[in-house]
């Protein structure tokens, strides 16, 4: 099977994600979108790994994931804390920064 | 040679100086004694070197101290060095001896004044800044001093400056003063340039090298300084309104020492001069202008001390002229310059002993037969009088007919023009110095009604008495065996070439005294026999008014330079406001402006920036597709 498939469907799942980001209120979805273009990027990884025939890339997913956990633990903390707060996950009610 | 106490002639005066101006109120109960006694101290060290000098050879007499080393910036090395030779001689004595004698005048003059204290401290100020003037072995030494002198100065005029009209003349004098700094400064710079060195003995040694145009042009920005310090003309207006400050320091400062420097400047850099005969006869017609200006302007002061202002200028306008005749005349322009810091010191005592005893009222129109009264400011006073005007055997007699006659034989139209404008001038200082005189000591009272003149005490007179001794004396003991003449000899080498003499010394005393009897004898007969109007008569000629007013310099000096001073400060405040003022602030309206539209994009929507961020990356990507396509 031709390598570059998985490249196409890195590219389609980066979409998604980024597309998820900016038009979604829902900080949840947000988060998952994120997570989306995360996942996008480690295929992409993985997929050039397999092109070149060595480990770096492999290695970098690891990289990934190990990032993309810890985010997952501080990003739902955050939205767990804001939620309560304000009772709303919509990432438009948390625009305090302006003011 | 080198002596190790030449610092503490400076050290002495600056110490009491610091002390009393840091030890504050405390110090206000022996503060006077103090500065009396560094002074005397700094006189006692002066007499101490003048005995260890007549004991050697006349040309080994030069003593020398290397302070510290000042400057050393690549060849340019300039030490902080003292020399004692002499010229500087004459001055320490001069400044001390007259310096102290006037401290204790002060002691009585100033008991009543609160601040008394600060006055000791400026006069040591004074006369440390002075002694370092004369002391300095370079140009750049001395000009330390000259500028201390100057702050000294500035700050004695403007003693008093609770009087506006006081701190105003204070200021005249500073600003004339700097005028004439900036020619000394520019003639250590025209030096350095073109000799390479600064000290006086390095200059010497070079000056022979240098073209006529480099030491005409030092010469003229030398002569620039010695007209601003000297009140020599064109900068001389300032001496009149520097009379705001208390007596003695018109008598010390603007009277015998500081003024002289100029005289001294000329004659120490007579080496420069003597090389460049342009500058040379602009010194010595400087000279012979300012001796009539000052004379004029004497003739029609009301105010005994701007009447006595008026005849330092002229009188110091003859030792620039003495100055200016070169080597036949700088011995004599010394030896009036010392003379006269006897006679005028004792004068300037004495106008400020007549004020102690009037309440300070300087109005001559409203003194009048004060000679009863004050018999001793009387004595002291004529014996002065009879000095300036140049009676024998007084000190002026000998002092001034030998620079009138050294003019005359100058040679040619310039010794007949310049020695005609000494021998006028010899007149008029009769005629005015008499008027002085008859006003203040003889005829009618026309005191205001509360005076009550009365004699000062010892303090005050003795000082009077001593200077006074020094008017009849001086000038006899100065030119008994061409003392004085000889004594300066190896300062200021004698041409060995002797001009035709025009006149002989007999004709030339002759003549000043035929015309110094005519002055004495016209102001006479104008002011003795009639009644003095109180206040000055306004009916009176077109020169009369303008020799009341200075001459119109005040005039002259408003209408060209402060006009145009403020005219050009107006331009460049506008020039300031809207044009650099506007790019500053043209700026800060760019920053500003460009920050309030910038701050719209901050939306603290979570979103948009992901947007932002989004549209960046893309256009990183395409960017960096772009460049490697």
């Amino acid at each position: 099977m031709n390598a570059a498939n998985y490249l196409y469907v890195s590219a389609l799942l980066f979409t998604i994600g980024a597309i998820g980001v900016v038009v979604r209120r829902n900080a949840i979805v947000v988060f998952m979108c994120v997570e989306l273009m995360l996942n996008a990027a480690n295929l992409a990884f993985v997929t050039f790994a397999r092109i070149n025939g060595n480990l770096d890339g492999q290695v970098m997913a690891f990289f990934t994931m190990v990032v993309a956990a810890c985010e997952v633990v501080v990003g739902l903390a955050i939205i767990v804390t804001i939620y309560r707060s304000r009772r709303s996950a919509s990432v438009d009610d948390a625009s305090l920064l302006k003011r | 040679m080198t002596s190790n106490y030449l610092v503490y002639l400076i050290a002495l005066p600056l110490f009491g100086s610091a002390l009393l101006l840091l030890a504050g109120r405390k110090a206000d109960k022996w503060g006077h004694l103090l500065g009396t006694a560094m002074s005397g101290g700094a006189f006692v060290i002066g007499l101490y070197e003048f005995t260890q000098m007549l004991g050697r050879s006349n040309e080994q007499r030069a003593v020398t101290q290397k302070l510290f080393n000042w400057i050393s910036v690549g060849s340019f090395q300039v030490d902080a060095g003292l020399m004692l030779d002499q010229l500087s001689i004459c001055f320490v004595l001069l400044i001390t001896g007259v310096g102290t004698l006037i401290h204790i005048y002060s002691i009585a003059y100033m008991s009543h004044d609160l601040d008394r204290r600060r006055f000791f401290a400026f006069l040591n100020l004074f006369i440390a800044a002075m002694l370092l003037l004369v002391l300095g072995d370079s140009y750049l030494n001395l000009y330390v001093g000259w500028e201390g002198v100057g702050l000294a100065s500035y700050l004695l005029i403007g003693f008093w400056n609770q009087k506006p009209t006081y701190a105003t003349a204070a200021k005249k004098a500073f600003v004339a003063n700097r005028v004439g700094d900036m020619g000394l400064s520019l003639a250590i710079m025209i030096s350095f340039a073109t000799l390479g060195t600064v000290s006086f003995a390095g200059v010497k040694e070079h000056a022979g090298q240098a073209s006529t145009g480099a030491l005409t042009a030092i010469g003229i920005m030398l002569l620039v300084a010695a007209t601003g310090k000297s009140a020599q003309f064109p900068l001389q207006a300032w001496l009149g309104d520097a009379m705001a400050g208390p007596t003695p320091v018109s008598a010390l400062i603007h009277a015998a020492t500081m003024v002289t420097a100029g005289v001294y400047l000329i004659t120490r850099s007579n080496f420069i001069f003597d090389a460049a005969p342009t500058a040379q006869l602009c010194v010595a017609i400087i000279g012979a202008i300012t001796l009539l200006f000052g004379a004029v302007v004497g003739t029609a002061k009301d105010d005994i001390k701007k009447a006595l202002a008026a005849s330092t200028m002229s009188q110091i306008g003859y030792m620039i002229l003495g100055a200016g005749l070169g080597p036949a005349g700088y011995a004599f322009a010394i030896m009036h310059l010392l003379t006269h810091g006897f006679f005028k010191a004792g004068m300037f005592l004495g106008a400020g002993s007549v004020m102690h005893g009037m309440d300070d009222e300087v109005n001559m129109r409203r003194y009048g037969g004060l000679g009863k009264f004050m018999p001793i400011t009387f004595a002291t006073f004529g014996l002065g009088y009879l000095a300036i005007i140049g009676v024998p055997p007084f000190a002026g007699f000998y002092s001034k007919d030998k620079i009138i006659e050294v003019a005359f034989n100058a040679g040619g139209i310039k010794g007949i023009t310049l020695g005609s404008a000494a021998l006028l001038g010899a007149a008029i200082t009769a005629f005015y110095m008499t008027r002085v005189v008859i006003l203040t000591f003889v005829g009618n009272k026309r005191w205001a009604e509360k005076a009550h003149p009365h004699e000062s005490p010892a303090l005050m007179w003795l000082p009077m008495v001593l200077l006074a001794v020094g008017s009849v004396a001086s000038g006899f003991i100065f030119t008994h065996g061409n003392s004085l003449k000889n004594w300066l000899a190896p300062v200021v080498e004698q041409s060995p070439v002797h001009e035709g003499e025009l006149l002989k010394p007999a004709v030339v005393s002759v003549l000043a005294l035929v015309l110094v009897i005519l002055g004495v004898g016209l102001a006479v007969l104008k002011y003795v026999r009639k009644d003095i109007p109180l206040v000055a008569p306004s009916d009176v000629s077109i020169f009369t008014r303008i020799a009341r007013r200075d001459l119109l310099q005040d005039d002259f000096n408003e209408a060209l330079f402060m006009k145009t001073g403020q005219g050009i400060t107006r331009a460049l405040v506008v020039t300031d406001k809207s044009i650099v003022d506007g790019a500053v602030r043209g700026v800060a309206r760019l920053v500003r402006g460009s920050g309030s539209a910038l701050r719209l994009t901050q939306t603290g929507f979570v979103r948009s920036y992901a947007m932002w961020i989004l549209v960046g990356a893309i256009g990183l990507v395409a960017a960096i597709w772009v460049v490697t396509l």
